[in-house]
């Protein structure tokens, strides 16, 4: 059942992308990316990622697209146009080889034993109560430099789009 | 042949639990609730401007205080033409009431309609799927409801659509963090994310969080309303700037799931006040066993259980009933804000205030442990 | 025990249907006579004088790019309030210096003027 789940999730997964990429027009393009990510959200629930499952839709499906869509808003990006040329498609061949290459040797480097030898994740695993408690007592430190990282990011966004500062 | 011999048969009674709620909330939000607030809307604005409002439609001389309006509606948009402008997104202007109403319709999933209920050997707990992340689902459900809106308003080739449908996403994803903010609060007051949780400790009178968080309440209350795009914070769908907004060029049954992923909303918005701030299904002062022992006394544990069911099914839907009275009262009361007002309503007031109320808690809390 | 998330699934696939339902319902049923002057994009009875193809304020950006900044200070927050009665006081003070750092942000736009509606 579980695998039925998972192999139903990561074709759609898998399909979106594809279809991301495909797509000529920006807006759809964006909406294929959101469907990739609820299915993203599909694949951690299903692994007991609860919170994770649901933060990857809020802050990614749902806020971090919502700034992709404003940006195609904002400019009125409508349909992308543009020729396919030879070097073009010579790219596209060379990127699929080069990453189908990487993904063999990801997936040949991961050795299955060492995944078994994990064990089963105790019952707190990836509940809200779990992740707090090891962010908040075993991770405190990177949990604060994450409130300057996002400090930088505020002065960034501000004067990105300030002419005058 | 012997029941026990199929496969999976264990689960029967809780698929067939799991059954009888979804088509329970989809009868409330799809089959009542949303024809039903139409008519609602319509005779409290008659009521609230002096007018004799809705009362036309009639069988055989009966108007039925003009109820007969929700049916007429209804065949009015299925009858009425579908309508594309030109240079529509075709595909896109299909996607968008579609990506507008599904959130709206299954955010209701973790919201708890009612207890545990021992039925004849069978449990029954009154909510769809109590999952572990509790009301962020709902966060995480609303935001991708925002995409109707922006998907319409891109499809529609429209100047007003176009602008509603930026105006609107703005003010969603604005008021989304000042809710987000807003609702922590009551989450260190019970310690869960889970509604289920959070309701069981409202038992307790004097525990509602209406008492506890007061200030929380007021600013979710302001967040809910600018996320329900209603008047005061109706700006996104003005129709003396911008037509209808973003839903201008929809008609007939498109311009319908448009209309019923608002009304739901109000329903779920009014369910999720009920559990957060006014006790969820809990009478005050009256507990669920002392309640349970009175019913069981007269009437047996089973059909005790079974009433009590059904008096606390009442006593929640009818504070949502209450509760959606009460937001429309409002959008009738108030003028309309305008658009700067919105924006510096939600970051220059409600976000440094959920965020001084974060503290406030965090303050007394520790000094009261 | 079911799987918590099948009732989820099966009310996706319940909305979904209604959803699909009233679409297909309303393209199906009512009259269907377009004519070049209808079809036209609705601009109060005239032809639209303006196209819809111009670009809009970058404060709509800005507002973007400070949500998400504050979502993610907010999906920080969840967490930590749920467990913040057995962290204690070292908790509080944890967040409080998280939520300065934020606080300092907000003032800093605030300042600036993103936050004005021009």
């Amino acid at each position: 059942m579980q695998l039925l789940m998972f192999y139903l999730i990561g074709f759609f997964a898998v399909l979106s992308a594809v279809s991301m990429i495909v797509v000529r027009k920006p807006l759809n393009s964006a909406l294929f990316l959101i469907l990739n990510m609820i299915c993203l959200a599909g694949l951690f629930a299903l692994l007991n990622a609860h919170l994770i499952a649901v933060l990857q839709i809020i802050v990614y499906a749902g806020a971090i697209m919502v700034l992709v869509l404003f940006v195609i808003m904002v400019l009125n990006l409508r349909e992308k146009d543009g020729d396919i040329t030879v070097r073009k498609v010579a790219a596209q061949f060379v990127g699929i080889i080069v990453v189908s290459v990487v993904m063999v040797m990801v997936g040949a480097s991961v050795d299955p034993s060492a995944i078994s030898a994990l064990g089963s994740a105790s019952p707190e695993f990836g509940t809200v109560v779990g992740v707090g408690k090891t962010l908040f007592t075993d991770y405190i430190l990177p949990f604060e430099i994450v409130s300057v990282l996002l400090l930088a990011a505020i002065i960034g966004a501000v004067i990105l789009s300030k002419s005058k500062v | 042949m012997d029941i026990t011999l199929i496969p999976g048969y264990q689960y029967m009674p809780e698929l067939v639990e799991m059954m009888l709620k979804i088509v329970f909330i989809f009868t409330m939000n799809v089959g009542v609730f949303a024809p039903l607030l139409g008519y609602v809307e319509r005779k409290q604005s008659a009521l609230m401007q002096d007018r004799i409002g809705a009362n036309r439609a009639a069988i055989l001389g009966f108007t039925i205080f003009g109820l007969w309006h929700t049916m007429t509606d209804a065949i009015k948009l299925i009858a009425k033409e579908d309508f594309i402008p030109e240079g529509a997104d075709k595909p896109l202007h299909f996607l968008a009431p579609f990506v507008a109403v599904v959130p709206a319709l299954i955010a209701f999933a973790v919201i708890p309609f009612g207890g545990t209920y021992y039925l004849w050997g069978h449990e029954a707990h009154l909510i769809i799927a109590d999952l572990d992340v509790g009301i962020l689902f709902i966060f995480a459900v609303a935001g991708i409801g925002t995409y109707g809106a922006v998907i319409a308003a891109w499809a529609s080739n429209n100047n007003w659509s176009l602008l509603g449908g930026v105006r609107t996403a703005a003010q969603m994803v604005s008021y989304e963090v000042a809710m987000g903010l807003t609702i922590v609060g009551v989450l260190m007051v019970y310690e869960s994310l889970k509604l289920t949780e959070i309701a069981l400790i409202q038992e307790d009178f004097f525990m509602w969080g209406i008492f506890l968080q007061p200030v929380g309440f007021l600013l979710f209350l302001a967040c809910a309303l600018a996320e329900n795009k209603r008047v005061p914070f109706d700006i996104p769908e003005a129709e003396s700037e911008l037509i209808a907004g973003y839903f201008t060029e929809y008609s007939g049954l498109k311009f319908a799931m448009f209309w019923m992923a608002e009304f739901v909303e109000i329903v779920t918005i009014s369910a999720i006040l009920t559990v957060l701030f006014f006790g969820a299904w809990h009478i005050p002062f009256v507990t669920h066993d002392g309640l349970l022992s009175l019913l069981t006394s007269v009437v047996g544990a089973d059909i005790g259980n079974l009433l009590l069911m059904f008096i606390h099914l009442a006593v929640f839907w009818g504070k949502v009933c209450f509760l959606i009275v009460f937001l429309m009262l409002i959008r009738w009361s108030l003028p309309r804000f305008r658009y700067d007002q919105i924006m510096k309503l939600g970051w220059k007031i409600i976000l440094p205030l959920a965020l001084v109320n974060i503290l406030a808690t965090g303050v007394i809390l520790l000094v009261v442990k | 025990m079911l799987n918590q998330y099948l009732p989820i699934i099966v009310m996706i696939v319940a909305a979904a249907g209604t959803a699909i339902g009233m679409i297909v319902a309303t393209t199906l049923i009512g009259p269907k006579k377009s004519f070049p002057d209808k079809d036209e994009p609705f601009e109060c009875g005239v032809s639209p004088v303006h196209n819809p193809k111009s670009r809009f304020s970058i404060s709509f950006y800005v507002i973007a790019m400070l949500f998400i900044i504050f979502d993610i200070e907010a999906v920080f927050l969840f967490p930590w309030a749920v467990i913040f009665q057995k962290l204690g006081m070292f908790g509080f003070i944890e967040m409080l210096l998280f939520i300065f750092v934020l606080a300092v942000g907000l003032v800093y736009v605030w300042r600036k003027g993103a936050l004005e509606w021009e």
